[in-house]
């Protein structure tokens, strides 16, 4: 499909194609509000809760870029795995009483804030003036095409990345238990 | 354009994946601590992942390259946080601390 033209024009909010919008909408306002909250919350268990957030918005966007499939392993691995483990750090490793407030270091001020604002700025800038092409699809990217090119195209990689999975397992008990005597 | 169809333009997720990015760089240079700075580079691995996908749906002519690419990024990250929390629960045995102005041993 071209990106340069839409399917539809002005539909209406209460038609199939709007409702549809809306619920776009509502899932980019979810990841931004979430990601806002996880970047600027002060206390680490509520950025944790706003990435939380961001996460399950990204999944719904996933299903909007025709992905259900990427979508189900965002929920799974970052919202069940990757956030899941961060709370048990935040629990083992940043007490509350400790925590001090205030800004730190000379970054964290405005120059921060415009070092951020360039890159959004600049990539944003990009994406809109550049004229994208787009090519015919060779096929449609439904799991079972995925699985297909994961087990022959991309099966070395595939094997690899179970590799670097296991060290890191391996790694981290070995990291966290380092100076315990038992 | 009505704002209800800009989920059929590519420089719609562009534009999201770019604010993630944003935001994953201002959390990254603010954070005073070491367990929130990995929580915004979660943040941009999610943007640059959003990016990723939006190409594969719309430009990329094999749609399950990205999508695999996103797939491989999701497993380096699960690896890098398993690692970088490892790191901090050693570092905070050790120091006490997970606070980046106190970790100075380095500094020259």
């Amino acid at each position: 499909m071209n990106p340069a033209q839409p399917l539809v024009l002005t539909p209406s909010l209460l038609s199939p194609d709007g409702l549809v919008g809306l619920i776009f909408l509502i899932m980019i306002g979810v990841t931004l509000a979430g990601a806002f909250i996880a970047a600027t919350a002060e206390r680490l268990v509520r950025a944790l809760a706003g990435l939380v957030v961001c996460f399950t918005g990204v999944a719904g966007i996933y299903y909007f870029l025709n992905s259900p499939f990427m979508a189900m392993m965002q929920i799974l691995i970052y919202v069940g795995a990757v956030c899941v483990t961060i709370s048990f750090a935040i629990m083992m490793a940043a007490p509350e009483h400790k925590r001090k407030v205030g800004p730190s270091g000379s970054l964290s001020g405005p120059i921060g804030f415009m070092v951020a604002a360039l890159v959004f700025g600049g990539m944003s800038t990009l994406a809109l003036r550049t004229e994208w092409q787009s090519f015919p699809k060779v096929n449609t990217g439904t799991v079972r095409e995925i699985g297909i090119q994961l087990l022959t195209s991309y099966s070395m990689v595939f094997e690899l990345i179970s590799i670097v999975l296991l060290i890191a397992i391996i790694g981290a008990i070995v990291i966290a238990r380092g100076g315990r005597s038992r | 354009m009505s704002l209800l169809v800009i989920h059929q333009y590519l420089t719609t997720y562009l534009v999201i994946g770019a604010m993630l990015f944003g935001f994953g760089i201002y959390g990254l240079l603010t954070r005073r601590t070491l367990i929130g700075m990995l929580i915004a580079a979660e943040l941009m691995l999610a943007g640059v992942s959003v990016n990723f996908m939006a190409f594969n749906r719309f430009l990329a002519p094999d749609p399950t390259v990205g999508q695999i690419f996103t797939l491989f990024i999701m497993a380096i990250a699960a690896a890098e946080a398993a690692i970088g929390l490892s790191i901090v629960v050693a570092v905070y045995r050790y120091y006490k601390t997970v606070d980046t102005e106190d970790l100075v041993n380095l500094n020259g």
